[in-house]
C-alpha cells in the first residue's frame, strides 16, 4: 500500500541517474581504474580497517585511563606520556580514545551492514525468484518501514528496550535490510527473466542451482558497490544514535558519543570533539568517494542511491 | 485520470499512517516491561501493580488499548506524560510551534539557494566550478550533521565570537535576538538540507539536458545559460519540486540532531528527553508527529510529480 510513495522517489532517480551517465560529458567507461583521489580514499579505509584490528595495542593508554593532567588539554608532554590530541572531559586520552573507538564505530556499523545484507539479498532474491504471495507479503512490510524516517525508528525500538550493541546491530540492521532488498529484488527480478535463465530453466536446472549460478554471480557486482553507501548510511545512523547518548554507552568510547561528551570543551576552545568528528568524517567520505569513482567509471549504474 | 491517480496517492497515503500508527504502537507497547512496573519501581508489590494496570488500561488486551490510543490521538487527547504527570498536549503546544519556525526558514532560505547553486553547476558541467560544488556537496552530505554544527560552533562561536552556541530562548526576545539565538541551528541545518537539494537539482537539469529537443536547440545554436533557463527548467521543474519535498521530509531527521545539540527547545529535543526517560506515551506522540509530517510531505511530493506532468495533466 505504501509501495509507490517510497519506491517511485527511487526508481525516479535510478533512471535519472542512469541517463546521467550517458551524458555526453560522463568519464569514459574503464574497469576499476580509480583517479588519484580514489585510491587515497582506498589508502583512508584500508587504514581505518586496519585501527579496528590493531587499534588498541598502539594506543598510548587505555580508553578509560584518566591519566592526563586536566579535562580539555591541548596536546602536552606530561609525567604519564604524550597526549598528541590532548585530553577529554574526564582527562582520558583523546588519540587513544579515538583509537580504541574505531573498532565500535566502524565495527558496530560492519556488523550490522553485512546483517542487512544477509536478510536484505535472501528476502529479496527470495521474493524475486518466488514472486506470488510471499513477494506480496514482504514487499508490504518492506515498504511500511521504509515510509518511516530511519532515525524515528531508532528511537522508537531504542525508547522500548533501552540500548546496548546487540540491539544497535539489530536495529540498523533490520532498518536497513529494507533498501536492500528492494535492490535485490529489482536485480532479482531484472535477471531471472534473461534468456540464459530460461535456458538454464529448460535445461532441467533447479532453483537453487539458477540462484546460485545464474542469478548471485549477475547481482554481485551492483550490490557490492551499493555495500560501501549502505556502510555510510549505517556509520551516520549509529553515531548519530551515540550522539544523542542513545548509543554505544559510555564509559566505552565510540565517535558519536566522544562527539557528544566533548562538546562543552568547544567553549574554552578544546579540539576534543573535534577529533572524533573529524575521524567519522574521513571514513564516510573516503567511502563514498571510492563507490562515486568506480561507478562512474563502470558505466555509472552503481552511486544512484546517494545522489 | 488524473484526479484519479491523486486521489490514490492520497488513500496510499492514509494507508501508510496508519501503518506506521501500528508500528509505533506495537514498538512501544507489546515489547518486554510495561509501564506500571517502570512507574512503581522497587515498591511494586502485585496489588499496587494490578491497581496501576487497571488505571492504565493496562490490563486490557492488546487491540483494545490499541484502538482506545488511536481514537484518543485523533481527537487531540495525547494522553499523559510519565515524567511529571502533565498532558502531553500542553507538553507539545509550544515545542512544535518552535519547530515548525525552525523548519520554516530553513525552507525559505535553503530551496532558493539549492536551485540557483544547482542550476548555475549544471550550466557548467565539468568545470572547476561544477567539480567544487558536487564534491563539496557529496562531501556534506557524507558526513554527521553533528560534524557540521560542531565545526560551525567552533568557527562561528568560539574562534570569530560572532553568534552565541546555544539557541537558549525565553520567549521575550526582540526579533534580532530571536534572529540572533537561532542562527546557529539555521546554518547548520541549512547546509545539510541544501548540500542534497543542489545535486538533485544539477542531475535533474542534467538529465534533461541529454534530450534530443535540447540537442536540436545547441544545434541551432542557442546559448547554454538560455538552453537551461528557457528550454530545460520548465521541464525539470517537475523533478526539482519532488526534491524540495523529499528534502523538506529529510529535515524531520536532521531537527533531531541540530535541536540536541543547540539545545533548541523543539518537539525533537521533548522526544529524545522522553527517550532517555523512556516516557513511552510522549514517545508515542512525538513519533506519531515526525513520521506524520513524513508522510504527508512525501505525499505532496507524488501529487507534485503527477500534477507538474503534462502529459498525466491532459489525457489522451
Amino acid at each position: 500500500m505504501t509501495e509507490q510513495t517510497a519506491s517511485k522517489k527511487e526508481e525516479e532517480v535510478l533512471a535519472e541517474l542512469d541517463s546521467f551517465a550517458e551524458l555526453p560529458d560522463a568519464p569514459p567507461k574503464r574497469k576499476f581504474r580509480l583517479s588519484w583521489l580514489g585510491w587515497l580514499s582506498v589508502g583512508i579505509v584500508v587504514f581505518w580497517l586496519l585501527i579496528c584490528l590493531i587499534g588498541p595495542s598502539i594506543a598510548p593508554f587505555h580508553e578509560m585511563d584518566m591519566e592526563g593532567d586536566d579535562s580539555f588539554l591541548d596536546a602536552y608532554s606530561g609525567e604519564y606520556g604524550t597526549f598528541y590530541l590532548g585530553t577529554d572531559y574526564l582527562g582520558r586520552d583523546t588519540l587513544s580514545r579515538i583509537l580504541f573507538g574505531a573498532r565500535n564505530t566502524i565495527g558496530i556499523s560492519l556488523a550490522a551492514t553485512l546483517l542487512a545484507y544477509l536478510m536484505g539479498i535472501t528476502l529479496g532474491i527470495l521474493a524475486a525468484v518466488k514472486g506470488g504471495w510471499i513477494d506480496m507479503g514482504i514487499s508490504r512490510v518492506n515498504d511500511a518501514i521504509l515510509a518511516l524516517p530511519t532515525i524515528m525508528l531508532g528511537l522508537i525500538v531504542i525508547a522500548a528496550l533501552g540500548s546496548s550493541i546487540p540491539i544497535l546491530i539489530g536495529t540498523a540492521a533490520v532498518i536497513y535490510a529494507t533498501s536492500v532488498f528492494r535492490i535485490a529484488r529489482a536485480l532479482g527480478q531484472d535477471i531471472m527473466v534473461q534468456d540464459f535463465v530460461e535456458a538454464a530453466h529448460v535445461r532441467g536446472e533447479g532453483i537453487w542451482w539458477i540462484i546460485k549460478s545464474e542469478v548471485l554471480p549477475n547481482a554481485a557486482m551492483p550490490l557490492a558497490t551499493d555495500f560501501g553507501l549502505r556502510l555510510v548510511f549505517v556509520v551516520l545512523f549509529i553515531s548519530s544514535l551515540s550522539f544523542l547518548g542513545l548509543g554505544v554507552q559510555p564509559p566505552a568510547s565510540d565517535w558519536g558519543s566522544m562527539v557528544r561528551e566533548n562538546l562543552q570543551g568547544l567553549t574554552y576552545g578544546s579540539y576534543a570533539a573535534i577529533w572524533p568528528a573529524l575521524a567519522i568524517a574521513s571514513f564516510t567520505i573516503a567511502v563514498n568517494l571510492i563507490v562515486d569513482d568506480v561507478s562512474a567509471k563502470s558505466g555509472g549504474s552503481l552511486a544512484k542511491k546517494m545522489v | 485520470m488524473m484526479m484519479r491517480m491523486v486521489w490514490q496517492r492520497v488513500g496510499i497515503g492514509l494507508a501508510t499512517l496508519w501503518v506506521v500508527s501500528v508500528i509505533v504502537f506495537i514498538a512501544t507497547s507489546i515489547l518486554p516491561g510495561d509501564v506500571a512496573q517502570i512507574v512503581l519501581g522497587q515498591s511494586a508489590t502485585p496489588e499496587t501493580l494490578a491497581a496501576l494496570r487497571a488505571e492504565l488500561g493496562l490490563d486490557q488486551p492488546g487491540y483494545i488499548r490499541y484502538f482506545s490510543w488511536l481514537g484518543n490521538m485523533m481527537t487531540g487527547d495525547l494522553g499523559i506524560s510519565k515524567a511529571g504527570g502533565a498532558t502531553i498536549s500542553s507538553l507539545i503546544g509550544g515545542r512544535l510551534g518552535n519547530t515548525l519556525m525552525m523548519a520554516g526558514w530553513v525552507s525559505v532560505i535553503s530551496i532558493p539557494i539549492s536551485i540557483a547553486l544547482g542550476l548555475w553547476a549544471a550550466m557548467h558541467p565539468g568545470t572547476w566550478l561544477d567539480r567544487i560544488v558536487t564534491f563539496g556537496t557529496l562531501s556534506l552530505i557524507s558526513v554527521p550533521e553533528f560534524f557540521i554544527a560542531t565545526v560551525a560552533v567552533l568557527v562561528l562561536a568560539v574562534e570569530l565570537h560572532w553568534l552565541p552556541s546555544t539557541a537558549y530562548m525565553t520567549g521575550e526576545e526582540s526579533f534580532w535576538q530571536l534572529m540572533k539565538a537561532l542562527a546557529m541551528p539555521l546554518i547548520t541545518l541549512v547546509i545539510v538540507v541544501s548540500a542534497q537539494m543542489i545535486r538533485m537539482t544539477r542531475a535533474g537539469i542534467l538529465n534533461v539536458m541529454s534530450s534530443p529537443y535540447i540537442e536540436m536547440a545547441i544545434l541551432k545554436g542557442v546559448p547554454r545559460g538560455r538552453i537551461i533557463m528557457r528550454h530545460a527548467f520548465y521541464n525539470a521543474i517537475g523533478p526539482i519540486v519532488n526534491v524540495i519535498a523529499l528534502n523538506l521530509a529529510y529535515l524531520v531527521s536532521g531537527v533531531v540532531i541540530v535541536e540536541t545539540i543547540f539545545a533548541y527547545p523543539g518537539l525533537a529535543k521533548l522526544m529524545i528527553d522522553g527517550v532517555q526517560t523512556r516516557d513511552l506515551p510522549l514517545v508515542q506522540a512525538c513519533a506519531m508527529i515526525f513520521c506524520g509530517t513524513y508522510v504527508v510531505l512525501i505525499l505532496l511530493a507524488d501529487i507534485g510529480s503527477i500534477l507538474s506532468n503534462p502529459r498525466l495533466r491532459n489525457p489522451k
